[in-house]
């Protein structure tokens, strides 16, 4: 067993216990705190993958800015433990089996796919490769994201904001 | 360095944990923690679009993961807007409670 695949393991393990934990958990700041566990473990998985920009950008930006976000919302919202209700018929009748079977398919696709483990050449250095794609083919799209940004801070600002009585 | 862990383990994580994100937005029924479920089917799709960036050998699907990153933290800013709104408006953040459209 190579260094490489004992650490995909374990970060595996991470991210896995992280996800059933957010299912498992009632209240809402510990499934927030479960699914930071989980991006931190995508990142370490990222950069095995040799994806060092990705990897630093989701700590940044999805473990620090996002959770922040929700913690920050679930706090001044003071949520509570999660209401036991019964569940709709339908979310157990059909929901259930439907996931089921999507998690299936997903696997019975996985499996058949022609996935070689044919290692790419692997490129000294990734983030140079990516700025040079950022800002050469995808500049429109690249711009195009800010004003994205600027339109949700507004929305949020305009959602958010006390109406005037 | 080659490839030394396949493809194929960074794609059954990614849909195992699609997976889990499926079945906590289907069972949770607090509306920020269904949001979370949101969150996590976006990791694990921004997962297998590295690993495929990397078997392929190709930036582009690292590119992808970054707008999908930017697009996920400005659906996270309105989305808790709308969440704190709703919690304003109903005084619960069940979501059984938001049945304004059910006959």
């Amino acid at each position: 067993m190579t260094v490489e695949l004992a650490l995909f393991l374990v970060l595996a393990a991470m991210a896995v216990a992280g996800a059933v934990s957010l299912i498992l958990q009632r209240h809402p700041i510990h499934s927030a705190l479960s699914l930071i566990v989980v991006m931190v473990a995508l990142a370490g998985l990222y950069l095995l993958l040799g994806a060092e920009f990705i990897a630093a950008v989701q700590i940044i930006v999805y473990a620090g800015a996002i959770m922040v976000l929700f913690i920050f919302v679930i706090m001044l919202l003071n949520a509570g433990q999660e209401e036991r209700t019964s569940f709709s018929r339908m979310a157990t009748y059909v929901g259930l089996p439907v996931s089921v079977l999507l998690l299936v398919q997903l696997a019975w696709w996985v499996a058949k796919g022609p996935v070689s483990a044919a290692p790419a050449a692997s490129e000294p250095s990734s983030t140079r490769g990516l700025a040079l794609l950022l800002f050469k083919d995808f500049l429109l799209p690249f711009e195009l994201t800010s004003i994205l940004i600027l339109i949700a801070i507004l929305g949020a600002i305009v959602l958010a904001k006390k109406e005037p009585v | 360095m080659g490839l030394v862990v396949p493809v194929t383990y960074y794609l059954v994580l990614s849909a195992v944990l699609f997976g889990l994100g499926v079945v906590a937005f289907l069972f949770k029924r607090n509306i920020i923690t269904m949001f979370m479920a949101i969150e996590l089917m976006l990791n694990a799709v921004n997962l297998a679009f590295v690993a495929f960036s990397r078997m392929l050998g190709q930036l582009q699907g690292q590119v992808y993961v970054f707008f999908v990153i930017v697009v996920a933290a400005a659906e996270a800013a309105v989305g808790l807007a709308i969440i704190l709104l709703i919690a304003r408006n109903r005084e619960s953040l069940n979501i059984e409670r938001v049945d304004l459209l059910k006959l």
